[in-house]
């Protein structure tokens, strides 16, 4: 009764001293969000003033989404509408094309990942180069992310330090001395920022009253990215879209609280127009997000700020790494995304559940993802990518346990099981002779 | 008062000593307690691994079995949880059992409120908190969320005289259960419950208590298999113990 995720995972694990650096790694973030947590007070209250709002927001979409476009327009920005991964990528090397751009610095952002941008613009011959430290390792390294916040946290320092001498990065070969690294990192970057033709950057936020985007990094490469070339293009999933500053308070409270465990990112930068001289695209990406806000059982998912906090809390994903996920969102969150992108394409990994919740218990927005995960396994027979091994199991069980007779029956034979190795059933169940319910006729009579 | 006893199916065959422990605590605390003739599964294995169908005519049966009792108390946290949390979907028709269904814990805490002492159990122990007694039923405070801490499963076993108890590190972290779970991730599962009893052993405790069989069965089993030597009991058996 293996699946996808089993598989990878059951690899994943053969190296046990990997598997409990991953597990403790990530442990060691859900402390430090715990830390932080505790440190607020009205933690619990924002939670519940963060869900609210991002249901409201969705709720109204449309209407936000025009408002945020007309005040972005306002300020002299040029607003797109992309419906699909196609139309955004076409979008994009449109403008690219007519600023004649052959090089473009990016800042982190998974919906570029989501819609395939990198690929498809290196394949029209523009040069794309992430910004983010951890987005340019498995840039070079030619991987995807293992994690949404730490895409490279599956690395070690000598992993990077020998990729960036593989890459001339860096030349004191054999020096993997973190510190090192970066400045290496950094050096080779700049060049990258001076001599690009266009920065791209995701949106945490965009702010419906103002028009505004905001950005959150730790490492200020948002804003290189947009400070050096003139042009800037934005690129924005719909449910990004919040009503106005007094929503972003809550949520900026949060967002780094919960994924790093830190008070707040280290830059959080608000871009409202073109620079001087410049150019300022928005692209609003819809891909699947209005259908999904249809569908009742989890439009709840769309509240979901990208933290990284539910990954961090799963003991499935550290124990068996972003890779082991079909979807390239790993944990709690992307096994939805997963699904309600492709049922057919990434059933497999909703086996990767003890339905423990506590991935919901630590959502700062408290999207139900347990429960969804719950929901989402009792519709696989609708998609027929159920496990006939499970579904037999299940199958066996409901008419065992719906006659009476036959679970006397079935019960009373369960101690001849108890000479079944240990190797065939995982758990150790030995069976006494007697089952309560014959023994109750004894207590009664007491 | 009256209580219908809901011993499930695992439970019944496999642990029937928790089932006479729950017994004779309510028996000895003067509740007014039966055990309905009839009764098997309340069907939430099937429902977590994506079957909910097959769960349907189990929760039928159950809601006729019990609906009468002013409350349905079971020894175990994930089947009081599946009952109250999912049968009102299950049950097409007006469900009474979701709001009376307890786990035993809960009921001795919340309803019963016993004053100690109960007896006495010299042993230092380790509580296990299972997940959706955490998370579902709120037997403990959970460790995600900034809320003031409480575990009503300390504050029945402190009734026990001479009993010393502690939680292990990541107190509530599951341990890698979850049913069909330990079966389709079977590696995974393995390597949570090794973690688990591993924390569990360091805190230096005797046994590993809780309040779901299911739990303490898988954690168990990761204790042979790791060569730890702890003892495992259900809190309502402790509670039972010189009753």
């Amino acid at each position: 009764m293996s699946t996808a995720h089993s598989k990878k995972a059951s690899a994943f694990l053969k190296n046990k001293d990997y598997t409990a650096w991953h597990d403790g790694t990530f442990w060691s973030v859900r402390e430090k969000r715990d830390r932080m947590a505790a440190g607020l007070p009205e933690w619990e209250q924002l939670r519940d003033k963060a869900s609210a709002i991002k249901r409201h927001t969705l709720s109204h979409l449309a209407d936000y989404l025009e408002e945020f476009a007309s005040n972005a327009e306002k300020n002299g920005v040029i607003v797109h509408w992309a419906a699909d991964a196609g139309e955004f990528n076409a979008i994009v090397l449109e403008i690219l094309r007519a600023h004649g751009v052959r090089k473009m610095v990016k800042s982190k952002s998974m919906l570029t990942e989501e819609c395939g941008m990198n690929p498809f613009l290196e394949a029209h011959g523009i040069e794309v180069v992430e910004t983010d430290l951890g987005e340019r390792i498995i840039q070079l390294k030619g991987q995807k992310p293992s994690h949404i916040v730490m895409p490279a946290i599956h690395l070690s320092h000598d992993d990077v330090g020998r990729l960036f001498e593989e890459k001339g990065i860096s030349d004191d070969i054999g020096n993997h001395d973190p510190t090192y690294l970066t400045w290496r990192a950094r050096l080779s970057l700049r060049g990258e920022f001076l001599s690009a033709e266009a920065g791209m950057t995701g949106a945490n936020f965009g702010i419906a009253s103002t028009g505004d985007i905001v950005v959150c990094t730790n490492e200020g490469n948002a804003d290189m990215s947009t400070s050096c070339p003139k042009l800037h293009i934005a690129a924005i999933g719909l449910e990004k879209i919040i009503p106005n500053y007094d929503s972003l308070a809550v949520f900026q409270r949060m967002l780094c609280r919960a994924g790093t465990g830190q008070p707040t990112t280290t830059y959080t930068s608000h871009f409202r127009g073109p620079r001087p001289g410049g150019e300022m695209h928005i692209v609003l990406v819809d891909n699947g997000r209005s259908s999904w806000l249809s569908d009742e059982d989890h439009r709840e998912t769309l509240k979901c700020i990208r933290c990284g906090s539910c990954m961090n809390t799963c003991p499935v994903y550290r124990r068996s790494g972003g890779f082991s996920y079909s979807y390239f969102i790993p944990g709690p969150i992307g096994i939805n995304l997963g699904m309600l992108r492709s049922p057919k394409d990434h059933s497999g990994n909703l086996s990767a559940c003890t339905l423990c919740l506590s991935c919901q218990s630590v959502c700062p927005v408290k999207v139900n993802l347990g429960d969804q995960i719950y929901r989402w396994r009792q519709q696989l027979r609708d998609f027929g990518t159920y496990n006939m091994g499970k579904k037999m199991l299940s199958d066996t069980l409901s008419l065992g346990y719906g006659n009476k007779g036959l679970y006397d029956t079935a019960t009373a034979l369960f101690p001849a099981a108890n000479i079944i190795p240990e190797s065939v059933i995982p758990f150790r169940l030995r069976f006494p002779k007697k089952p309560f319910h014959s023994l109750i006729k004894e207590l009664e009579d007491e | 008062m009256r209580v219908g006893l809901f011993i499930p199916c695992y439970v019944d065959a496999a642990f029937p000593q928790i089932g006479v422990a729950s017994w004779k605590v309510l028996r000895h605390l003067g509740i007014d307690v039966t055990y309905p003739k009839g009764q098997t599964c309340c069907g939430q294995p099937m429902a977590n691994g994506g079957f909910e169908n097959k769960a349907v005519p189990l929760a039928v049966k159950f809601e006729k079995l019990f609906r009468d009792y002013d409350y349905v108390v079971t020894p175990s946290v994930s089947c009081a949880a599946f009952v109250r949390v999912n049968y009102p979907n299950l049950v097409k028709e007006e469900c009474l059992t979701a709001s009376k269904a307890m786990d035993i814990v809960e009921f001795l805490h919340d309803v019963v409120k016993p004053v100690g002492p109960l007896g006495s159990f010299p042993y230092k122990v380790s509580i296990h908190n299972s997940c959706h007694g955490v998370r579902e039923l709120g037997l403990s405070s959970p460790s995600e969320c900034n809320i003031p801490q409480f575990n009503k499963i300390k504050d029945l076993l402190l009734l026990k005289e001479g009993i010393k108890v502690v939680e292990p590190e990541r107190k509530d972290e599951c341990c890698g259960f979850g049913g069909l779970f330990s079966m389709e991730e079977k590696a995974v599962s393995e390597q949570m419950g090794a973690d688990k009893i591993r924390r569990h052993a360091a805190t230096g405790a005797q046994i590993v208590t809780g309040p779901d069989a299911s739990c303490l069965m898988h954690l168990s089993a990761s204790a042979k298999r790791l060569g730890i030597n702890i003892g495992f009991k259900h809190v309502v058996e402790i509670l039972a113990e010189g009753l």
